[in-house]
């Protein structure tokens, strides 16, 4: 257990709890997830889903931190965001 | 599902509807022969079907002839990027070509649930004539039963298509060699994942649509340019990977690819990452894969992505001699780690 | 995709490699108690790279592994009722009841709904107010909130043909159990990085400390596994036994506070039958009494058939590490995907259905050099 996945929060749908909900892409799809465990998250927030539920936000400090416990990554180099070159857009 | 028994019953509705496909019109009578002339004709309409023989009376060819059959169950019947009229067409179609045969003429057999809407087989047949004009072949002769409530899922077609040899058929998986490269016509598990998605409501916006497209242009090309292909097959139900074993099995060596290398779009991606379904294993309808001899990657390449259906073409690996492992990925590590065969339908899954 | 394929880099995933071999003295024994980790660990090859370095044994970390016998054969009998649309994850489909699966159910005309949430479930059933509508809850701590916000969704909604069959498991009690038996070796966890998302960590701190092991807080993704399995053996090497975060992009201490309110609402803790381990006491959850009539063993009566689990099957002995799915005489031969003996062999998270699946190769080489 468990499969969760990292998606961007782009659109509030609603806020009332248990229904709080909202719009989240993950890569080229998009999905309405519950999100009434995360109510303070931010538009453009990652958070991570697990059965159509935001379970946490992803802590973009805490991510970069991983790359600053190794030494010899040169952070600059390394590339931090969707991978291009197999990733196509044929629409 | 139950299955209604048949009754003595007078088939014909006191009342005949208009809107439904009726036992009734299954039975050669009147109703029959209007579904025929009203309905399917106009849709198909050319010289072969006018006549509404027995049988298609066909020209003569001047070389050998090519035949394929197929069976459409798909379900739903419409997901985005097509639906079962488009796909029957463009499966038989698809594996004349792949043949060595220009496709020229298609059957088209329909069993129908009593019940389906008379405006969803008018959709249906409109996809079919629109797929055949796009791949240039005729539907010549056909043939409509319609079956009780629950003795078919709405809607199943058969395609059988005749086409004329014009090279000869690729020599196959048994001419695989160490170092032959493989090529993937386009981006995968499109068709399964759009198809998946819509049948099992997983309400995501925005859906990968179905590849299902004619390849015969981008077969012709390869034939045009002399590319060598060692064998060819359009990768369909088990996905990339179904076709990756059944060549290791019968040529006895070792698949490897790529995991990078593989062409994705970013739907099939998110969904696949949602849903843990490795796209590899899911159904194409518009892709093929390829084997051609070290050193004409480039020109097979060229090629292919001169042609729109095939544009995004990729070479993904190579074949091997037989190391442990039938078809091998590499991954993130560097290592090549074994690729397992399919195993039925990839289904959603949480853990 | 952002924070997906970072974790996924070769350039990192070969520093780690090289760290941990740099830093190993000698070889350790760790335990990962998640599926998840189990998957990612040979779908990467990782086990075999280190193996000269750190033995993995993969724990009972398949929810869908260790859900009893018995409610497998309740959702199957569930499935056939004409009334009743069974929902469920897809990942139950393929485990094996006593006579039939789900997916046998389905083909045999039974009422078996795949859904992507528990929530997908209760809008099932309030769009259909003719059908009782079950929902086959099975997951570890990470899938409680979602299932818990299904009863909230349900009563808020006022609905009257929502149930619950209910088999959560928790995580803790499994390893205070596998840590307790006498040829138990496990030196160090990686503990499960979602379960810690939702339910904190804080609780393996007295656990680390009676035990002498450390634990620690790991993701799923090939850089997230090597950097746990790096900080684990960085503590083995030192005498350390800590609770450590690795997984600090996601998960917290106290882990999501408002989650756990919501699962504590729902549910309280009970003693539970794992499949293939026994009862593991506290090592599950049942819904409250106050929503007693969200659950569907209230609500049907399950028939008295008899409950039948394959003597050959050895899950038991693979769930708790003691061997690996190869050792098993019966993995690819009498037991496969297509006909297994046992859950692991079908679950997506299953040791069995890992090996099966990305191990191919190893099962050709004699089986002491793999150990």
């Amino acid at each position: 257990m468990c499969l969760a996945v990292p998606g961007k929060v782009v659109e509030w749908r609603d806020r009332d709890p248990p229904f709080a909900s909202a719009l989240v892409t993950f890569g080229g799809i998009q999905r309405c997830i519950n999100m009434a465990c995360m109510t303070d998250v931010s538009l453009g927030d990652y958070v991570l889903v697990h059965a159509g539920i935001a379970i946490s936000r992803i802590d973009p400090d805490e991510a970069a931190k991983v790359w600053a416990t190794l030494e010899r990554i040169d952070l600059d180099e390394m590339e931090i965001g969707d991978r291009s070159d197999t990733v196509i857009d044929e629409e | 599902m139950s299955v209604h028994p048949n009754s003595l019953t007078c088939p014909v509705p006191a009342s005949p509807r208009d809107d439904c496909v009726t036992l009734a019109h299954g039975e050669g009578g009147r109703l029959t022969h209007r579904l025929i002339s009203e309905r399917i004709l106009p849709a198909l309409a050319n010289e072969y079907l006018a006549d509404l023989g027995d049988a298609a009376s066909l020209p003569r060819c001047k070389g050998p002839l090519a035949m394929s059959t197929d069976s459409f169950v798909v379900s739903p019947l419409f997901f985005p990027g097509g639906d079962i009229g488009s796909l029957a067409v463009h499966g038989t179609v698809n594996d004349l070509a792949v043949s060595g045969a220009r496709p020229l003429w298609i059957s088209l057999g329909m069993i129908i649930e009593e019940g389906l809407p008379i405006t969803t087989l008018g959709k249906v047949l409109s996809s079919v004539a629109e797929a055949a004009r796009r791949s240039g072949v005729r539907v010549v002769t056909g043939d409509t039963k319609v079956v009780p409530r629950g003795a078919a899922d709405k809607l199943f077609i058969n395609t059988t298509g005749i086409g004329e040899m014009i090279s000869p058929i690729p020599p196959g998986p048994s001419a695989l060699e160490p170092s032959d490269e493989i090529i993937v016509t386009g981006s995968i598990g499109r068709h399964g994942m759009a198809v998946m998605a819509s049948r099992e409501g997983l309400e995501f916006e925005s859906l990968p649509t179905s590849d299902s497209a004619p390849l015969i242009n981008a077969v012709e090309k390869l034939r045009e340019d002399r590319i060598p292909v060692r064998a060819m097959r359009d990768a369909t139900r088990g996905g990339l990977a179904a076709v990756l074993h059944e060549w290791a099995e019968t040529s006895q060596l070792t698949l490897a690819i790529d995991e990078e290398r593989l062409p994705v779009t970013p739907e099939v991606r998110g969904l696949s990452e949602v849903l843990g379904i490795d796209a590899i294993h899911v159904a194409n309808e518009g892709t093929l894969v390829l084997a051609v001899p070290q050193g004409a990657k480039g020109d097979a390449l060229r090629a292919l992505q001169s042609v729109a259906e095939t544009a995004n073409a990729k070479h993904i690996g190579e074949v091997c001699p037989r190391s442990l492992a039938a078809v091998v990925v590499r991954r993130a590590l560097g290592r090549q780690m074994p690729l397992d065969e399919p195993l039925g339908a990839p289904l959603p899954r949480i853990c | 995709m952002q924070y997906v394929d970072e974790y996924r880099q070769p350039e990192l995933c070969r520093q780690l490699i090289a760290e941990i071999r740099q830093l190993a003295t000698r070889r350790w024994t760790i335990m990962e108690v998640c599926g998840g980790q189990t998957h990612g660990l040979l779908r990467y090859g990782i086990d075999s790279e280190l193996r000269d370095v750190v033995r993995l044994i993969h724990g009972p970390g398949c929810p869908v592994c260790v859900t009893p016998l018995e409610s497998i054969d309740f959702a199957t009998q569930l499935a056939r009722r004409q009334d009743v649309v069974l929902a469920s994850f897809g990942d139950m489909l393929r485990v094996p009841g006593s006579r039939e699966n789900l997916l046998q159910v389905r083909a045999d005309g039974g009422n078996v709904k795949i859904v992507y949430s528990p929530l997908d479930a209760v809008e099932i059933a309030a769009s259909h107010p003719e059908r009782q509508v079950v929902f086959f809850a099975v997951g570890f701590e990470t899938t409680t909130p979602a299932t818990a916000l299904a009863v909230h969704q349900a009563d808020r909604r006022d609905l009257e043909n929502f149930y619950l069959l209910v088999s959560h498991v928790r995580v803790l009690p499994a390893m205070e159990m596998l840590m307790a038996g006498k040829d138990n070796s496990v030196q160090g966890f990686l503990g499960a990085g979602h379960v810690c998302t939702v339910a904190g960590y804080q609780c393996y701190e007295e656990f680390a400390r009676e035990h002498n092991v450390p634990v620690v807080v790991t993701g799923f993704e090939p850089v997230d596994l090597l950097s746990g399995i790096l900080e684990c053996v960085r503590q083995l090497e030192g005498g350390e036994a800590e609770v450590c975060n690795r997984y600090s992009r996601t998960a917290l201490a106290e882990g999501n506070r408002k989650a756990l309110e919501i699962i504590n609402d729902v549910y309280e803790i009970c003693d539970q039958s794992w499949r293939g381990l026994g009862t593991i006491a506290d090592g599950g959850l049942s819904l409250r009494e106050k929503w007693a009539r969200f659950d569907a063993t209230k609500r049907f009566t399950q028939l008295d058939l008899p409950i039948i689990e394959s003597t050959w099957c050895r899950s038991g002995e693979v769930l708790s590490g003691r061997i690996k799915p190869i050792e098993c005489e019966h993995f690819s031969t009498s037991c496969t995907p297509e006909s297994p003996l046992g859950a692991p062999m079908v679950s997506a998270e299953g040791a069995c259905a890992a090996y099966y699946r990305y191990a191919c190769d190893l099962t050709q080489q004699s089986v002491p050099e793999l150990l």
